[in-house]
């Protein structure tokens, strides 16, 4: 490369709202179901059915709007996209082009080098989601399920501001955070209810100009959209480098392959030939419910983090992670707030949770435990009713089905022993059937205890409370030690 | 004497009085249909002769179990077929829908429902409601009752002659640019298009969803204030549906005109409006004048720009509330076609008629980038400052006076060559829809051939009482006159 390139990149972000409805019609959103239940004359596109605004969307797209800076439109409007498309099944998306109900925000990241960017929002508008196609693999036919049809949406589009992939993960990372703490969605990547378009384009370095643009789609985790945009950024540089022109055209990503493909050019664009929807009166967001929107904002990160420091007697690094994901910010709060410790609930948060969520594939937005049952498990730990190493036991079980560990305990008998009586039997036991052991530690081997407590740990199926085995054990050889 | 030669609400008391009876009034009405359906071609579907009669029993038994109190309970309606009823073939006259049969009903048919109506049929129309004549319909045209060569009018020409031809005691319709109006006075029948939000859309097949509004078409006034109490309501599934403060429109039925102020625009009497309309229309005005109403003419303006404007906006609307129908979810479907692209194409180009092709792509024209500022934006401030002289009129008039349509009912045939003279013919209906404004046609007068005239009488937003007073008042100076195939 003879030249020094910049990569300019603006995000389209889809984000599917966490209402129980659908934006137009009372028909449920849950994900799931079997093809075509959650469906009714509005949301399949029956003639004659007419879409009535759910204010909740509005709501949770305010919500955003002021939590990522934006001026929210109070006199906002809905406007059809003309396009034929199954999936879509009055042919039409309602969206919003001509008033979109926030514009001109911003949120802050950190860039790799440290430092503080803003990256800006140019607007944020409300949509209906489409339905899915099926193909038939057998037929010739293809078949379409209408339950995500009218599943409400809002479009978060950047300014081309954004300079690296590692600044795209981090405006993502920031989206999702706040959209996440506003519980406006989950903003799962990999099942769809966030989605990210990359509109990217390269030039000189020192440019005023931007390069021509392409739009890549079909990106379901930040893993493959930081791989588009470097392949992406490489392709392009490649055609200029070698005296060609890019081509404005929207491309998608193949996961597997690792490869984005031309899907349409600019000149095959489609004319949507937007107008105001008849269908539904303009949006007129009144003062006092634009403050009654605001005055329910939640606790964002920054504030959360100055709390946990000041409330909570944990590390920094603790709180980082913990405020990191409302998920494990709600279930500390939750947890500790039924009279746990707090170090002991962040560590269990921090260490076993993380290694499970690993170990399983998932990330922490999937917790599913409840508060409740990891304050019990935090008391029988504490009162010593199960030593550590069940404990790690009965809290796999807890991530797994939330069970109650007291229940699990008492059924399984895992109950720790440390009935001095018992455990003596067993010792004697163990020291009969280990003379090599025996022979150490008389000759002065103290460490061949700690293979004795192994064992006797073994005979009882980890339940021996170890420091009462220690004891015993002491108390026998004493005499050596 | 037939039980349809009577108005319908006077029917409903002869029913619920228990003089006559639900089924008596049905069998009536299919006995006509039987008689003369077959020259006029009203119905797209009259429904099954013992499912009619089941349901008059129903409701007769309901009358007596005090289930239905109404005026209308018992009565036969037809209903425009632009309006979905559950399992009932639904067409819009098109060929497109030649079998669907909706999963629900049309709100204002339920409202009807609920007070005993007696469903005989659904009602032929120009197709998609695209149309002032009834005959785009891909069933075949109606004949005007009262010349079966020549035009009911449309595209609520079905209803309005199913009314005519006493087929049914009274009908629904739609009305986006006349459609309700137009053919009632072509028929020599009453039809009310209400002030848009009155009755609720939810469920009518829309045409221009901005413009659309279901409204009754029947024998006289009273039958129409009766039915639009029944059918206008409050509906949440409808958001331009308008909470009004009173649906009470009976109590504007009194024979008194004394001081109401009325205008008439200068710009509706002039060329192009045939003169025996024009002198029936004006007498009509000098009747009310000697009841005591205070007459004067005025300048509208702007009345040569309503026609344009509507029909691009009428048409960027159409041509995206039509897209739905491609033959995949419901309707018919091109039986033979190469992938997805080619089937939507055949669908349609088989599908639709020529006049409803013509405004799907007219309206996708003034909707593209590039000429929707020069259109679509244009049509729109035009429609505002059409409003703007109505509500400026309305300043000093109770109500506005106008001919329905510049000729009576045109010979079949002789519009479909020549579509701009047709949408011409909208001049004086047009604007009522673009202003939101409730209009009335009442029968005024026959021509020299023996076809009906109406006059029209438009009132403000949400003033239907004045237009029903004035055209009540009027009304009872005359008798009602019935075509020739009813007497």
């Amino acid at each position: 490369m003879s030249k020094e390139y910049e990569v300019v990149i603006g995000l389209e972000v889809h984000v599917e709202l966490a209402t129980k409805t659908k934006i137009f019609c009372g028909c449920s959103t849950e994900f799931g179901g079997a093809p075509n239940t959650h469906t009714c004359p509005v949301c399949t596109g029956m003639p004659g059915s007419l879409p009535v605004l759910n204010k909740q969307v509005v709501e949770y797209a305010a919500s955003v709007g002021i939590a990522t800076n934006c001026k929210i439109n109070q006199n906002c409007k809905f406007d059809r996209k003309n396009y034929f498309y199954p999936d879509n099944p009055q042919n039409y998306q309602i969206s919003q082009l001509y008033q979109p109900i926030c514009i001109n925000g911003g949120v802050e990241i950190e860039t790799e080098k440290g430092g503080k960017k803003t990256v800006g929002i140019h607007e944020i508008h409300m949509e209906e989601d489409a339905g899915k196609l099926i193909h038939d693999e057998w037929g010739e036919s293809s078949l379409v399920d209408f339950n995500r049809s009218g599943v409400p949406l809002i479009e978060i589009v950047s300014e081309p501001d954004m300079r690296s992939a590692d600044e795209v993960i981090a405006y993502l990372e920031k989206l999702r955070m706040i959209i996440q703490y506003l519980g406006a969605s989950d903003c799962k990547l990999n099942e769809g209810s966030m989605r990210a378009d990359v509109n990217l384009s390269v030039r000189e370095k020192g440019a005023s100009e931007f390069g021509t643009r392409t739009e890549t789609k079909n990106l379901n985790s930040f893993k493959a959209i930081t791989h588009a945009i470097e392949n992406e950024t490489a392709r392009q540089i490649d055609i200029i480098e070698s005296g060609g022109k890019v081509v404005q055209e929207t491309r998608r990503w193949d996961d597997t392959k690792e490869y984005s493909y031309p899907m349409r050019s600019k000149e095959d664009a489609q004319d949507y030939r937007y107008f105001p929807e008849p269908d539904l009166v303009p949006i007129v967001i009144s003062d006092e419910w634009l403050e009654d929107i605001k005055s329910r904002q939640p606790e964002f990160r920054d504030a959360k983090m100055a709390r946990y420091a000041e409330e909570f007697d944990i590390p920094e690094y603790d709180i980082d992670i913990i405020t990191g994901h409302k998920k494990l910010a709600d279930i500390f709060e939750q947890t500790v707030a039924l009279g746990a410790n707090p170090k002991k609930v962040s560590n269990w948060l921090m260490v076993e949770t993380m290694f499970l969520l690993k170990e399983r594939g998932q990330s922490p937005e999937d917790v599913s435990f409840s508060p409740e049952n990891l304050a019990k498990l935090i008391k029988l730990a504490d009162s010593k009713t199960i030593n550590n190493n069940v404990a790690k036991e009965v809290f796999a079980k807890i991530f797994d089905e939330d069970i109650d560990p007291e229940k699990y305990v008492a059924d399984n008998g895992l109950g720790a022993v440390s009935d001095e009586g018992e455990l003596k039997a067993v010792v004697e036991k163990v020291i009969a059937a280990n003379p090599k052991s025996v022979e150490d530690i008389k000759a002065g081997k103290v460490k061949a205890m700690g293979f004795l407590v192994g064992q006797t740990m073994k005979e009882m199926k980890g339940k021996a409370d170890p420091g009462t085995v220690n004891a015993i054990l002491k108390e026998h050889f004493k005499e050596y030690m | 004497m037939s039980l349809m030669d009577i108005g319908a609400v006077e029917l409903g008391k002869k029913i619920s009085s228990g003089e006559v009876s639900a089924v008596d009034a049905a069998k009536d009405a299919l006995a006509q249909i039987g008689k003369v359906e077959k020259d006029v071609n009203s119905y797209v579907t009259v429904l099954d002769e013992a499912a009619i009669i089941k349901r008059a029993e129903e409701v007769q038994q309901g009358i007596k179990d005090g289930i239905y109190s109404g005026p209308l309970a018992g009565v036969p309606v037809a209903i425009k077929d632009n309006m979905c009823t559950e399992g009932i073939l639904t067409t819009c006259s098109s060929k497109i829908l030649n079998n669907f049969k909706p999963m629900y009903t049309a709100e204002a048919v339920i409202n009807l429902e609920k007070s005993g109506a007696v469903i005989i049929g659904k009602t032929n129309m120009d197709e998609f409601a695209m149309g002032s004549t009834t005959e785009t319909s891909y069933y075949g045209p109606t004949h005007n009752p009262w010349k079966l060569d020549h035009v009911p009018g449309g595209s609520s020409g079905g209803s309005c002659a199913a009314v005519a031809a006493n087929e049914c005691s009274y009908a629904l319709g739609s009305d986006t640019g006349g459609s309700i109006r137009q053919p009632s006075s072509f028929c020599g029948v009453t039809g009310i298009k209400p002030t848009y939000g009155t009755v609720s859309r939810y469920g009518l097949i829309a045409y221009g969803s901005s413009l659309d509004q279901i409204g009754p078409i029947a024998k006289n006034v009273s039958d129409c204030a009766a039915i639009l109490e029944t059918i206008a309501s409050y509906d949440p599934k409808d958001s331009t549906s308008v909470k009004r403060d009173s649906y009470n429109f009976s109590e504007a039925l009194t024979d008194d005109v004394k001081g109401m102020r009325i205008g008439i625009p200068k710009d509706y009497f002039g060329e192009g409006l045939d003169d025996e309309v024009k002198s029936a229309v004006l007498a009509a005005v000098d009747v009310l004048k000697d009841k005591g109403a205070v007459v004067e003419e005025f300048d509208l303006s702007l009345v040569e720009y309503a026609i344009p404007a509507y029909y691009v906006i009428a048409s960027a609307e159409a041509s995206s509330n039509l897209a739905r129908f491609e033959g995949v979810k419901y309707g018919y479907r091109a039986e033979e076609y190469e992938g997805l692209h080619n089937m939507f194409k055949k669908t349609r180009s088989e599908g639709f008629g020529a006049e409803v092709k013509r405004r799907i792509m007219l309206g996708s024209f003034v909707l593209s980038s590039g000429y929707y500022d020069a259109y679509y934006l244009k049509a729109l401030r035009t429609k505002a400052l059409i409003k703007q002289a109505f509500d400026k009129a309305f300043e000093k008039y109770d109500v506005i006076i106008a001919p329905a349509a510049p000729t009576t009912a045109p010979a079949i045939g002789d519009s479909l060559s020549d579509p701009i003279k047709m949408y011409l013919g909208d001049i004086y209906t047009i604007s009522v829809n673009l202003a939101g404004l409730p209009g009335i046609s009442v029968p005024c007068g026959i021509d020299s051939k023996g076809l009906p005239i109406g006059i029209q009488m438009i009132g403000d937003c949400f003033n239907e009482n004045k237009i029903i007073q004035t055209a009540y008042a009027y009304e009872q100076t005359r008798e009602y006159v019935s075509c020739g195939l009813c007497r």
